[in-house]
């Protein structure tokens, strides 16, 4: 049987040709000295050179980064709570609803979000006084918000991949209840927290829908005057721009990727060396 | 929807009795209540109020009952916003069938590979949904501007083959549906490929083999055995991108054509330009009807694949 007929291997290698032959000619021009976008006028720096001393885009990466980080915790540490909730309890008022809570937002389209949180904030502050302004503050509770549920959802899956006989076993040696927390639970849903909290940094770092209905005047964060930007045209300090994020986005993939598969090899090599100690 | 029948847990039994499990529930419960649920309420009450030059821009009406429907009835008898319906459904439809007919062959080819190639390969189809949305768009907006080398290419090869009378001194590519649909198919593909390669991997190729052996030619194979045993990989993946697609905002502003507006442009300049709130929630509230099947559809399906895993293998 022929594994790998032509028409897939032809297909697959479109598909890859058409991620990436946009993204490459991207950075191909963003070493362009030409003014105009589209025209080559030679190889040139100028324009990552000049990036650096241009505050507005320094500005905007600077907030989206702390909003980010401040989302991104408080995030993991809600969505944590939300995720324990789901898979180990098993009965409490509104759990239905609870777990709905959990699934809408992750496949809600963004514009509806976005537009119910900004009247949500309108009315707040009508009626309470807060908040104030919108800036920072409402995009980081709007971000939490939407980030939440990707972590709660990652960290039940592992919750329930994973026996709870272990807390048990924990809790017949002994152990007190918090230790038992601290001690086995936490540890097992370790790694589904660490990838919720990136998942989470990055959905911040790229949203721009949300962001841009729930911010306010002074607060721009940086897809919001990527997007202003891109509305006039292709300019090369945005050529450059986009580079410098996706080699960023790059290496970081690959090296959560390799550390990852590393760590998969070590754990398979500790199962079978258990089964030659054992046999 | 998602109970499941669990042994009582001494653990889970401890939580009960002390202020934590109180504590575990509530917090992430009262934050989305009060952040999620409470703005999709005032939405839909919006919905079902009148516009005003009041601040905030709307007012109930005065007596009993306090609400009414007519921002609903305009949304069938305007124009403007039953065309940007019917725009929005063809192109977030077209969107996912396009991404079915090139993600499918592409999930299929990830799984005939080793699994170190694979894991690469994997990663390569990850890494363009890792790098920023707003990017990939504007990668594409560099190909398609009139001078760019790819539309100068794609020009002069359409100049090749077609009659000088016809010919062209470059492809009108901004600003067209054609625009919207390339770019939301290049930005969404990741979503079909993913769930798609998923089930795929799962299939068992002895099935492929058993067929083989009885005299089925690698077609009727792919017809009679993997096709249906894929559906499920098809449902998630076109669901995942025909969702979001349908309410996109983003691509259509900056590759899109202003004249045909789809309905995320519609609720956007509904309550930033217009500034008619009660219009604006009206249209939200009528594209999650229209949405609210496929999302119970995904959330079942999700549910069943978590409750069973492998059961589709």
């Amino acid at each position: 049987m022929n594994r790998r007929p032509v028409f897939l291997l032809t297909v697959l290698a479109f598909g890859f040709a058409f991620f990436y032959v946009p993204i490459l000619s991207m950075i191909i021009y963003s070493f362009n000295r030409s003014r105009l976008a589209t025209v080559w006028g030679g190889f040139s720096l100028d324009w990552y050179g000049k990036l650096f001393h241009n505050r507005q885009i320094i500005d905007a990466a600077l907030l989206s980064l702390e909003i980010a980080l401040v989302s991104a915790t408080l995030a993991t540490i809600l969505g944590t709570m939300a995720g324990i909730a789901l898979a180990r309890f098993r009965h409490f008022r509104g759990r239905t609803l609870f777990s709905g809570f959990i699934t809408a937002p992750l496949i809600m389209p963004e514009v509806i979000t976005g537009i119910s949180m900004l009247m949500l904030f309108i009315l707040m502050a009508n009626w309470i006084g807060w908040p104030e302004k919108r800036g920072f503050m409402t995009v980081t509770i709007a971000h939490i918000t939407f980030s939440m549920t990707y972590v709660a959802t990652i960290v039940q899956a592992r919750l329930s991949s994973t026996d709870h006989s272990v807390e048990e076993a924990a809790m017949d040696l002994g152990a007190k209840p918090w230790q038992v927390l601290r001690d086995v639970t936490l540890p097992i849903i370790a790694p589904a927290i660490g990838s919720g909290w990136l998942l989470a940094l990055t959905i911040s770092l790229d949203d721009v829908v949300i962001s841009s209905f729930t911010t306010g005047p002074g607060s721009t964060t940086l897809p919001i005057l990527i997007w202003s930007k891109v509305k006039l045209g292709v300019t090369p300090d945005i050529n450059a721009l986009a580079s410098l994020i996706i080699l960023i986005v790059t290496v970081a993939v690959i090296a959560a990727g390799v550390i990852m598969a590393r760590a998969d090899r070590k754990r398979e090599a500790d199962i079978q060396r258990a089964i030659k100690d054992n046999g | 929807m998602m109970e499941r029948a669990l042994p009582p847990s001494r653990f889970g039994q401890w939580f009960n009795t002390s202020g934590w499990r109180t504590i575990i529930i509530a917090a992430p419960y009262l934050w989305l209540t009060a952040f999620f649920f409470l703005p999709f309420l005032i939405v839909l009450a919006i919905s079902l109020a009148s516009n005003a030059g009041t601040s905030p821009p709307f007012q109930f009406a005065a007596e009993a009952p306090y609400v009414h429907a007519d921002n609903f009835r305009r949304l069938i008898s305007d124009d403007l916003f039953f065309r940007a319906y019917i725009a929005s459904i063809l192109n977030a439809g077209l969107t996912t069938a396009l991404c079915l007919l090139i993600g499918y062959p592409m999930a299929l080819a990830l799984t005939r590979f080793s699994r170190s190639v694979r894991n690469i390969l994997l990663m390569l189809v990850i890494l363009p949904f890792w790098t920023s949305f707003l990017l990939r768009i504007y990668a594409w907006i560099g190909l398609m501007g009139a001078n760019s080398w790819f539309n100068k290419g794609l020009t002069a090869l359409y100049n090749l083959i077609t009659p000088d009378a016809y010919a062209l001194r470059f492809i009108p590519m901004m600003n067209t549906s054609f625009a919207v649909v390339l770019v939301m198919v290049y930005c969404y593909l990741p979503f079909m490929i993913l769930p798609l390669y998923a089930n795929l991997e799962k299939l068992d190729m002895t099935l492929n083999e058993a067929a083989m052996d009885l005299g089925s030619r690698p077609f009727q194979v792919f017809k009679d055995v993997t096709l249906p045993l894929s559906v499920p990989g098809i449902i998630a993946g076109g669901l995942l991108v025909f969702i979001p697609a349908s309410g996109e905002l983003v691509i259509p502003s900056l590759v899109g054509n202003s004249s045909t507006p789809l309905i995320g442009r519609v609720i956007s300049d509904q309550f930033s330009y217009a500034r008619d709130w009660p219009m604006a929630a009206a249209v939200a509230i009528a594209l999650l009807v229209l949405l609210v099947g496929p999302m119970m559809a995904y959330t079942h399906f999700e549910s069943r694949a978590q409750r069973r895993p492998g059961d589709d293998a």
